[in-house]
């Protein structure tokens, strides 16, 4: 098959980050390549470079043979670059069929040619396996149909190279395999396709070829047919990674437990029960936005059950609210570390004494305590290996993976008998997911009830002794460590697990 | 006189159009602006800078629609530096916004006194005269152009590309951006021809409604029209509605204040009647309104 996109010794400077190293490669029509590598790894900036977003120092690129000029996104349109971006350009007020349509004719021609607009993107539509109402609002639609039009935006400017940017992060595992349909469609029409991920999985499934980058440069590229995921896990990260071993625990007594629980809420919760017992972890498994958030904000105090029975060690909830939830032993590892688990421009001892300035021995007689609440971050940064400058910097500064391990360290050096760990892996690298794996297998043994929400099966299903999964604010039965396959947990996630039984 | 005859006279409904005119034309130049993502707050200012630039250039012997022309031309160049600070450089709105009101005021104060430096009272000029047509014969045709922007900003937004490009703008940037149009190109041009409006509408106050010019004329009517924008959701015929709804409030007080009611009452009650109903309906009507997604959020390339 013809070369159709060919990279030439990119090179990208941040200030003193070298983001991009001389990577290079080429891609045919046809064909599907992976590119494979850790965050900040450097795959997002490379491919803002391909579509024009940035200018490269050095390097070129060339669609079809001839070189496209740098920093223009319309000539990397124009030459046939399509990208679905892993935060989607879409404007959310407007209509599918303007979205899509947007900066397709020229700006000042009299008549939109709607009409016409709209019967090649039924066209599409269908061509490609991509149902989605043409004069629905964006707004109106979920994370799977939106990226379907970030597809169907760059098929409609016939693009022929597709770069689809982690697009799978946002999906249930059965969206993953209808994308992976709509890929395979794409590349038998001639069409060549960059797929930008970290989950060797699906590059093994998808990818002709793959490229992994490793701090900028490009440390490997191998045929997948060739190779294995152990193999590509190790190029990746540039070291063997040893998964945490999970010990057996003996279940202890349920510390919480929801019979019935209904919250308000779109979704909120809908006649949920779930106990969480101690020396075990219960994972929740589900596509965001399916009350998560409601189960969580119950945990953490920042929502009341209004049906239903809600039990903490045995005794009712009463007068339940964040501090109560604090001052009863839970630990809250937050869903937003930037938005809710830190304070951006605070310095790591403020973050630190976020949930207990004002009680001893932080505070006394209403005075704080900058000496203990320094020893306490310098403690912190020690036993959890935060690799900062020093306690007082801004947590801004702090790469995710450092953050995360700040806010571990602010919930569990108090030996939380109760840990509410809401997607604490999402964005992280493997070294730190691992990290963060075995503080909360190291919690479990120590007797602690764990509930961890997640959207990443793998995660869920090494980590959990019972897994639920959530949907529209219903739970699914519990099952136990090994008892379910991804594809059932998929139907439950997409709500209609257990019907062929029922 | 009763409330009935007020509401049926010929002349309270020559006076609603008359009043609601300037509201309408700087009603759709800042509606532009925000649907482009940029809160404009040198309206108020723009518009006492094209009431004078208007005026002057047909006290100097131009044309009466040259004098439009120049009111606009001054619009455009106060838009121009509004949208220099907040597109490319995206300083805060707000700030930018009410400087370019008190440079324009100032600019303008300057400029009367160094055109005219020796009269006590403005000079008068012949402004447009009512147009005697079958349909609103007292109206100017001014008025006419007024109603006709509403349409053409409508058509505009909703019928063409260049229109989608522009809510999008003020929707998500970085849409407009990924498929390849130019983000401050589209802001730049609809801060400067938002403001053109603006001071066109300033413009009507001296050409068509008085034939002279004072410095409080505009009077805190910029301030009406942001709120007409909200009031009328960011669509132009919604807005368009708001501003006759306020002019009808406006020229019902003027001959309330006439009847026994208002022998009765402090004249300052009925002053203050147009305000007090137009903030009541903007609570009624701008509760479920969508504000543009990026409204107040400079764009810079490359950031997230």
């Amino acid at each position: 098959m013809a070369e159709i996109l060919r990279l030439d010794g990119i090179t990208k400077r941040f200030g003193p980050v070298l983001a991009n190293d001389g990577i290079g490669f080429a891609l045919a029509e046809g064909e599907v390549l992976a590119l494979l590598g850790e965050n900040g790894a450097g795959k997002t900036t490379l491919m803002n470079i391909l579509f024009g977003h940035y200018v490269a120092d050095e390097g070129s690129v060339h669609v079809a043979g001839r070189e496209l000029p740098p920093g223009q996104p319309g000539a990397a349109l124009a030459a046939g670059i399509g990208m679905v971006h892993q935060h989607f350009t879409l404007a959310e007020n407007l209509t599918v069929l303007d979205n899509v349509a947007l900066g397709t004719r020229p700006l000042f021609s009299l008549s939109s040619g709607r009409r016409a607009a709209r019967a090649r993107l039924r066209q599409l539509s269908q061509d490609f396996g991509l149902a989605v109402d043409p004069s629905a609002r964006v707004a109106d639609l979920s994370v799977g149909e939106r990226q379907r039009v970030e597809i169907l935006k760059a098929l409609y400017r016939d693009a022929r190279v597709l770069i689809l940017d982690e697009p799978t992060a946002v999906l249930t595992p059965q969206e993953v395999e209808a994308l992976f349909a709509t890929i395979r469609k794409a590349v038998a029409k001639g069409l060549a396709v960059v797929f930008i991920s970290h989950k060797l999985g699906e590059v093994m499934a998808v990818a002709d070829r793959v490229v992994i980058l490793r701090r900028g440069a490009k440390v490997a590229e191998m045929r997948t047919a060739e190779t294995d995921r152990h193999r590509l896990a190790e190029a990746m990260v540039g070291a063997e990674i040893v998964p945490p071993e999970v010990p057996a625990v003996t279940p202890g007594e349920v510390l919480f437990r929801l019979g019935g629980v209904s919250v308000a809420g779109s979704p909120g919760l809908d006649d949920v029960s779930l106990s969480l017992r101690a020396g075990t972890i219960t994972g929740i498994a589900g596509v965001s936005g399916n009350g998560q958030r409601a189960l969580a904000d119950l945990l953490s105090g920042l929502a009341v059950p209004e049906t239903g029975t809600a039990e903490l060690k045995g005794a009712a909830l009463a007068a339940w609210s964040p501090r109560q939830a604090v001052a009863q032993g839970i630990a809250r590892i937050p869903e937003d570390r930037h938005a809710t688990g830190t304070i951006a421009d605070f310095d790591l001892t403020e973050n630190a004494m976020l949930e207990d300035y004002a009680r001893p021995p932080m505070s006394r007689k209403g005075w704080l305590d900058w000496g203990r609440a320094r020893k306490r971050a310098e403690a912190i940064i020690e036993g959890y290996d935060v690799r900062c400058p020093g306690p007082s910097v801004p947590i801004r500064l702090l790469s995710g993976g450092n953050m995360q391990k700040l806010i571990l360290g602010r919930v569990l050096e108090a030996g939380p008998s109760i840990i509410l760990a809401n997607q604490p892996t999402r964005g992280l690298d493997i070294g730190a997911v691992t990290y963060v794996h075995r503080q909360l297998l190291a919690a479990r043994e120590r007797g602690a009830a764990v509930l961890l929400i997640s959207e990443d099966l793998d995660e869920l299903r090494a980590l959990s002794d019972v897994i639920h999964a959530i949907h529209d604010g219903k739970l699914s039965p519990a099952f136990a460590r090994g008892q379910v396959t991804v594809k059932e947990l998929g139907l439950w996630m997409a709500g209609q697990g257990g019907r062929d039984a029922a | 006189m009763d409330i009935t005859d007020i509401l049926l006279s010929a002349t309270f409904w020559a006076a609603v159009l008359r009043i609601a005119s300037p509201l309408i034309f700087a009603t759709m130049g800042e509606l532009i602006c925000e649907r482009a993502g940029v809160l404009n707050l040198g309206i108020e200012g723009i518009m006492v800078a094209g009431a004078f630039a208007g005026w002057i250039a047909v006290y100097a012997g131009l044309p009466l629609w040259a004098g439009v022309g120049c009111a606009f031309l001054t619009g455009v160049c106060f838009g121009l530096i509004h949208g220099t600070l907040t597109v490319p450089f995206g300083l805060s709105q707000h700030v930018v916004g009410i400087g370019i009101t008190m440079l324009a005021s100032a600019a303008t104060y300057f400029a009367y006194r160094v055109a005219l430096p020796e009269v006590s009272s403005p000079p008068r000029i012949e402004a447009f005269q009512p147009t005697g047509w079958p349909i609103l014969g007292s109206q100017t045709v001014l008025t006419w152009a007024a109603l006709a922007s509403v349409a053409i900003t409508a058509w505009v937004l909703f019928r063409t590309p260049l229109g989608l490009a522009l809510r999008a703008v003020g929707e998500n940037p970085a849409a407009v951006e990924a498929q390849g149009l130019p983000v401050h190109g589209l802001r730049m041009g609809a801060v400067a021809v938002g403001s053109g409006l603006m001071a066109v509408g300033g413009s009507f106050l001296t050409l068509s409604a008085f034939n002279s010019f004072f410095f409080d004329m505009v009077n805190g009517r910029g301030w009406i029209c942001i709120a007409l924008v909200v009031f009328g959701a960011w669509m132009p015929g919604r807005a368009l509605l708001g501003a006759l709804l306020f002019a009808g409030f406006d020229a019902f007080q003027v001959r309330l204040q006439q009847t026994e009611l208002g022998a009765g009452l402090p004249y300052q009650l009925f002053l203050a009647m147009p305000y007090l109903l137009s903030i009541l309906a903007l609570i009624l009507m701008s509760r479920r309104a969508e504000v543009p997604g990026a409204l107040m959020v400079p764009y810079n390339k490359g950031e997230r």
